[in-house]
C-alpha cells in the first residue's frame, strides 16, 4: 500500500514537472526586495497551477489512450491489421481501408491539424479532399499537370498544391485562388501554423517563405546544396529542416540567409526526415539502411536502427513510422529513454510502393500514400486521446472555425520569433564580454582626443581680453583635459597591477616588490 | 491480445440541441501547444496597443460653481453623490451620474475651507474662513425629496461661530466627534456649540486634518511650520510630530492599512509613513512637477490619487515610486482637491477653473455591465501584459503618455537638476576620504527631526 502511494506520488511529480515548463527562477541573487517578493509570489502561483493541471490530467480528461498488448508468446509486431479489426468496434474498423487508384500515380497526403480533413494529391494531377469523419469525398479535381506535393493551410478551406511549374492555392470547392509564380517548380511544401508561412523548396534548391495572409515574400534563400525533396518543419520551434544529397541536414529560419545548423548525418543522401512533436528528437534515414535518432539539444545521435526508410513520421504520442517498398514498420520507445524498438509492422500488397506515411492527429490511424492510391491502418496508442477545443477541435462547427481563424490571425507570430530555442523569448540576453582594448588602441585613442582638443577654435574675445598668453594657457588646459581620463586609467591599472603583485608575494618579501616599468 | 483504439462518439463531443452551449474540452498539456512564449508576447503587444486605443478616461465636467473649488466630501452611504465647496461660500451636492447639481447649501460668507460628512451619512459639516462651522442635514430621505427640483437650497441645521478662521475639517470614522483645523486643533461634538477639546502644539496654523480609519481616536494634522503631528484624543497632549523640509498640504490614511498614511508635500513628492515609525518615510512617490495639493486613497488601499498645482491629476500605487497614470486637460487649471470614488472606479478632481471633473480610475476600463467572458478576457490580457511589460516594445507602448508641454519641460528640468546634484555628490564622495560623506536615503533626507 505504501509502495503504491509512492508510485502515484512519483507519477504526480512527473506530471507537475511537465506543467512547470522548466526550472524555477533562482531568486537568491536578487537585491531588490520588492521584486524578490513579487517573483516569489509568482513562483508559488506557478507551482499551484502546475499541481492543479496535473490533477486535471489525472482525473478529468474524458478519453483514454489506445494500447496494444500482446498476451503470452505473441509479439506485437506480428499482429496483423485484420486481427485488430476483429477486436475493435465498428466505428474504428471503418478507419482501416485501401483506396486503389492505380492510374493516377503515387499519392501524397496531408491532414488538417484537427485530423478531420485529408487532402490527397496523385502525381498525375488528381486532387481530392476527403472528410475523414464521414469518409465523404468533398471535392476532387483533375489539374492535368504533375502534382508533387499538397499542403493544407491554416484550415480545411485552403490547400496548396505543388504543380509542375508553380504551386497553386485552391479553395475547398476546388477553385484556384492563387498561382504563386515566385516559387518556381516546387518539390515540397510545408506550412508553419503559428506564423502563417508557406515554405517551399524547389528544383534548384531555393527555399522560399511566403506569408499567406498578405502574400508577402518573407525570405528567399539559395541553399547552395543542390536539389532536394526532403523537407520538414519542426513543430516545436518553426525551423525548417532540409536533408541534402550530400548527407547533411540543414536547418533554416526565414530571417537569415545562412542556415542555423548544418549537420552531417549520413554518408550518403538523406532519404527522409521527421521531427518528434516535443521538438527535441529528430529521426533521419539515409540510403545506407540506417535510421538515426538525434537529440537536438546536444546534436548527438541517441540511437541507430538498422532499418530502411524512404519515409518517416512521428505520431503525437512519439511512435515512429518508417515506410519502405511495401512494408511499414512502427517503432515505439516504451521505456521513455529514447530507446526505440519495433512495435508493429504492416505489409501491403506487393507492388505498392509507399510514398508518404502520415499519422492522423488525435486518432490512432496511420495514413499511407502509395503508388496505387492511399490506405489507412490502425495503430493503437499513436494519437492523443484528449484534444483541446481551443487548439484543434475535430468536431468544429463552421462558426467555431471562423472564430478560430480570426483568433489565430490575431496571434500570428512575426517571422523573427523562429529560433532554435523558442523559450528564449522574453529572457535577458547574456552580456557580451567586451575585450579590453590593446595598448596601441589606447594610445591611438589618446592621440585622437589630443588632436581634436588642439583643433578647437576659441571665441575671439575683444577689449584686450584676447592676449596670446591667455590663449596658449587655455589651449594647454584643453589638451590636458582631453588627456586626463587616459592618464587616470593608466594610474588605476598601475595600482591594480601593483596590488596584485603585492598579494602574490609572501608577506615577508612584500617590501621588496618593485613596480615593474611597463 | 488486448487492444483499444481511440474512438470518439459524436454525441459525446457535440451538443444535443441548438439551444445548448457548445461543448468545450480542455487539455492543458504543453506538448499540444508550440511557441507559447512567442504567442504570449504577441498577445501582450496587442493588448498594450488595444489598451491605448480604448484609453478614454475623461467622463465629464460638472459645471456650476462660480469660484474655484477648494474642498470636496464623499458621502459613504450614497455612491452617486459628491459635495463640493468653493471660494465664494457655495456648497453644492452633485449627482455624478447626471453630472448636475441636486442641492445647494448657501450660507457661508467667505471661502468654504473644509467639508466632511459623518459616517452615517446624515450630517454634512462645513467650515470656512468666516470663522463658522455649519452643520447641514443630508440624510437620504432629505436628498431624495430634493431630487426632482434642480435648484434646491437647504437650511443649515446648526451654525457655530468661533474665534479664528478654519482651514480644514474632518469627521471621526466611528464616533460622534469632528475636528477642525485652524489656529489650533479643535474637537467638536454635533450638539455643542463650542469645541469639546483643543490641542495646540507649535505656533503656526494647522492646514489639514484627517482621522484614522482604523483607530477612531487618532488623527493626523499638518501645519504651516512644515510639520506633521499625530494626536490621540484619549490623551490630553499631542502624541508625535515630524518636521520636514517643506510644508505638507494634505494627508490621507490608507483605509486598508490604517497605520500608514501618505502626505502630499510642497516639494512635489508624496511621502508614505508608518505612523509608528516616523523617523523614515516608507516610500517616496515622485512624479509631480509642482506642489501636490491634495491626496485621497482608493477604498482598496492599493492606489491613491493626487492633484497638484501643475494642473495634473496622478494615480500612484501605494507602494510604488512613480505614477501609474496621469490625467490632464487643457481646460483644467490648478487642481486643489481630488477624491477617489467609494467603488474605486472613478476619480473626481476639483480645480481652479470652477469645474469638478469626473475621470475613470482605469483609463481603458469598460464601464457598465461586463459579461463574465469579457471580464475573464480583460483579466487575461492584463496578466499577459504585466508578464511582458519589461520588454522594450511593450514597455514603450505601456509607458507612453502625452504630457502637456509645460509639464514635460518642467519634468526634464527637474531631472537634469537632480542628476547634476547626484553627480556632484558622487564626485565629492569619490574625492574625499571614504566614509566622510554619508548619503542619506531619500526617505530620510527630507525629514529634519522627529519630536515626541
Amino acid at each position: 500500500m505504501g509502495a503504491k502511494k509512492e508510485n502515484s506520488d512519483d507519477e504526480m511529480d512527473e506530471k507537475v514537472k511537465k506543467y512547470l515548463r522548466g526550472e524555477a527562477a533562482n531568486l537568491e541573487g536578487l537585491k531588490d526586495k520588492k521584486l524578490k517578493g513579487q517573483l516569489a509570489v509568482r513562483e508559488d502561483l506557478y507551482g499551484k497551477s502546475a499541481k492543479t493541471a496535473a490533477k486535471i490530467e489525472k482525473w478529468l480528461l474524458p478519453s483514454e489512450g489506445g494500447y496494444l498488448e500482446a498476451e503470452g508468446i505473441e509479439k506485437t509486431w506480428r499482429i496483423k491489421q485484420e486481427s485488430i479489426a476483429r477486436e475493435v468496434d465498428i466505428l474504428s474498423s471503418r478507419n482501416q481501408y485501401d483506396i486503389v487508384l492505380p492510374e493516377l500515380g503515387p499519392y501524397s497526403l496531408d491532414f488538417t491539424s484537427n485530423g478531420r480533413y485529408m487532402a490527397a494529391a496523385g502525381r498525375k494531377g488528381h486532387l481530392a479532399i476527403v472528410d475523414m469523419k464521414t469518409l465523404n469525398l468533398i471535392k476532387e479535381i483533375q489539374v492535368r499537370e504533375t502534382v508533387r506535393d499538397v499542403a493544407y493551410l491554416h484550415n480545411e478551406l485552403f490547400f496548396a498544391a505543388a504543380q509542375k511549374k508553380y504551386p497553386y492555392i485552391y479553395n475547398r470547392d476546388g477553385t484556384e485562388l492563387h498561382c504563386l509564380k515566385e516559387h518556381g517548380a516546387v518539390l515540397r511544401l510545408q506550412f508553419l501554423k503559428n506564423h502563417f508561412l508557406l515554405a517551399s523548396i524547389n528544383k534548384f534548391g531555393q527555399l522560399r517563405y511566403q506569408d499567406v495572409t498578405m502574400g508577402e515574400m518573407i525570405g528567399n534563400f539559395r541553399t547552395g546544396l543542390g536539389r532536394t525533396d526532403v523537407m520538414q518543419v519542426n513543430p516545436y520551434n518553426g525551423v525548417v529542416a532540409l536533408g541534402h544529397s550530400s548527407g547533411t541536414v540543414t536547418m533554416w529560419k526565414p530571417t537569415s540567409a545562412v542556415p542555423l545548423v548544418k549537420m552531417l548525418s549520413h554518408p550518403g543522401p538523406v532519404s527522409s526526415l521527421a521531427f518528434h512533436p516535443n521538438g527535441h528528437v529528430m529521426a533521419t534515414s539515409g540510403r545506407e539502411n540506417k535510421i538515426k535518432i538525434w537529440d537536438l539539444r546536444k546534436f548527438e545521435v541517441i540511437q541507430t536502427l538498422p532499418c530502411h526508410a524512404k519515409t518517416l513520421n512521428f505520431s503525437q504520442k512519439g511512435l515512429l513510422a518508417a515506410g519502405t517498398g511495401s512494408f511499414i514498420q512502427i517503432l515505439a520507445d516504451f521505456s521513455g529513454s529514447q530507446n526505440y524498438s519495433s512495435y508493429m509492422t504492416h505489409s501491403m500488397a506487393k507492388g505498392y510502393q509507399v510514398g508518404k506515411v502520415l499519422f492522423r492527429p488525435y486518432e490512432d490511424v496511420l495514413g499511407i500514400g502509395h503508388s496505387m492510391g492511399w490506405s489507412s491502418i490502425l495503430i493503437p496508442g499513436s494519437g492523443e486521446p484528449n484534444f483541446d477545443s481551443w487548439v484543434a477541435n475535430p468536431f468544429e462547427t463552421s462558426k467555431q472555425r471562423r472564430e478560430k481563424e480570426v483568433h489565430s490571425l490575431l496571434d500570428k507570430l512575426p517571422p523573427e520569433t523562429i529560433m532554435l530555442d523558442p523559450t528564449k523569448v522574453g529572457t535577458v540576453r547574456a552580456a557580451q564580454k567586451k575585450e579590453k582594448p590593446t595598448k596601441k588602441e589606447i594610445e591611438a585613442e589618446m592621440e585622437a582626443a589630443i588632436e581634436t582638443a588642439k583643433d578647437t577654435d576659441f571665441k575671439k574675445k575683444t577689449k584686450g581680453r584676447n592676449k596670446p598668453s591667455k590663449r596658449a594657457t587655455k589651449r594647454r588646459e584643453m589638451i590636458s583635459r582631453a588627456k586626463r581620463p587616459f592618464l587616470e586609467q593608466r594610474t588605476q591599472e598601475h595600482e591594480t597591477s601593483r596590488k596584485k603583485q603585492k598579494t602574490e608575494m609572501p608577506k615577508s618579501l612584500q617590501r621588496f616588490v618593485r613596480q615593474k616599468a611597463t | 491480445m488486448k487492444v483499444k483504439v481511440i474512438s470518439r462518439s459524436t454525441d459525446e463531443f457535440t451538443r444535443e440541441r441548438s439551444q445548448d452551449l457548445q461543448r468545450v474540452f480542455r487539455n492543458f498539456d504543453p506538448s499540444l501547444r508550440s511557441q507559447e512564449k512567442a504567442v504570449e508576447y504577441v498577445r501582450a503587444l496587442n493588448a498594450a496597443k488595444l489598451d491605448k486605443i480604448f484609453a478614454r478616461p475623461f467622463i465629464g465636467a460638472m459645471d456650476g460653481h462660480r469660484d474655484s473649488i477648494k474642498c470636496m466630501a464623499k458621502n459613504p452611504n450614497y455612491l452617486k453623490a459628491i459635495f463640493s465647496g468653493s471660494d465664494d461660500g457655495d456648497i453644492r451636492l452633485w449627482d455624478m451620474a447626471s453630472r448636475r447639481t441636486v442641492c445647494q447649501f448657501p450660507g457661508h460668507q467667505g471661502a468654504v475651507q473644509g467639508l466632511t460628512v459623518s459616517t452615517d451619512g446624515s450630517i454634512l459639516v462645513s467650515c470656512g474662513s468666516d470663522c463658522t462651522v455649519r452643520l447641514w442635514n443630508v440624510s437620504d430621505a432629505n436628498l431624495a425629496d430634493s431630487d426632482n427640483l434642480s435648484d434646491n437650497s437647504a437650511k443649515p441645521q446648526a451654525v457655530y461661530v468661533w474665534k479664528n478662521a478654519f482651514r480644514a475639517v474632518d469627521h471621526q470614522w466611528d464616533g460622534d466627534l469632528f475636528a477642525t483645523a485652524g489656529a489650533q486643533v479643535d474637537i467638536w461634538n454635533h450638539n455643542r456649540s463650542q469645541p469639546v477639546n483643543t490641542f495646540d502644539w507649535g505656533s503656526d496654523t494647522t492646514i489639514s486634518i484627517r482621522f484614522n480609519p482604523g483607530e477612531p481616536n487618532i488623527l493626523a494634522t499638518s501645519a504651516n511650520d512644515r510639520s506633521i503631528t499625530l494626536y490621540d484624543l484619549r490623551m490630553s497632549s499631542p502624541a508625535r510630530k515630524v518636521i520636514m523640509r517643506t510644508k505638507t498640504n494634505s494627508i490621507a490614511w490608507n483605509p486598508m492599512e490604517p497605520m500608514n498614511f501618505t502626505a502630499a508635500n510642497e516639494d512635489c513628492n508624496c511621502y508614505s509613513y508608518d505612523a509608528r515609525k516616523l523617523e523614515e518615510a516608507k516610500c517616496v512617490h515622485k512624479d509631480h512637477v509642482s506642489a501636490v495639493m491634495d491626496i485621497d486613497f482608493s477604498p482598496t488601499g492599493r492606489e491613491f490619487v493626487t492633484g497638484s498645482y501643475d494642473r495634473t491629476v496622478r494615480i500612484f500605487q501605494y507602494n510604488g515610486g512613480h505614477s501609474r497614470e496621469i490625467y490632464h486637460t487643457k481646460r483644467m487649471q490648478r487642481v486643489f482637491c481630488v477624491k477617489y470614488s467609494c467603488d474605486a472606479s472613478y476619480v473626481i478632481s476639483g480645480s481652479d477653473d470652477t469645474n469638478l471633473r469626473l475621470w475613470k480610475a482605469k483609463a481603458s476600463e469598460q464601464l457598465g455591465v461586463v459579461l463574465p467572458r469579457e471580464r475573464k478576457k480583460h483579466e487575461y490580457l492584463e496578466a499577459v501584459k504585466n508578464r511582458y511589460k519589461h520588454l522594450p516594445e511593450v514597455k514603450r507602448i505601456v509607458r507612453h503618455r502625452h504630457l502637456p508641454k509645460p509639464v514635460y519641460k518642467a519634468a526634464n528640468l527637474r531631472r537634469t537638476m537632480i542628476e547634476a546634484e547626484r553627480r556632484k555628490e558622487q564626485r565629492r564622495k569619490a574625492h574625499s576620504a571614504p566614509g566622510s560623506i554619508v548619503t542619506e536615503p531619500v526617505r530620510k533626507r527630507r525629514i529634519i527631526k522627529e519630536v515626541e
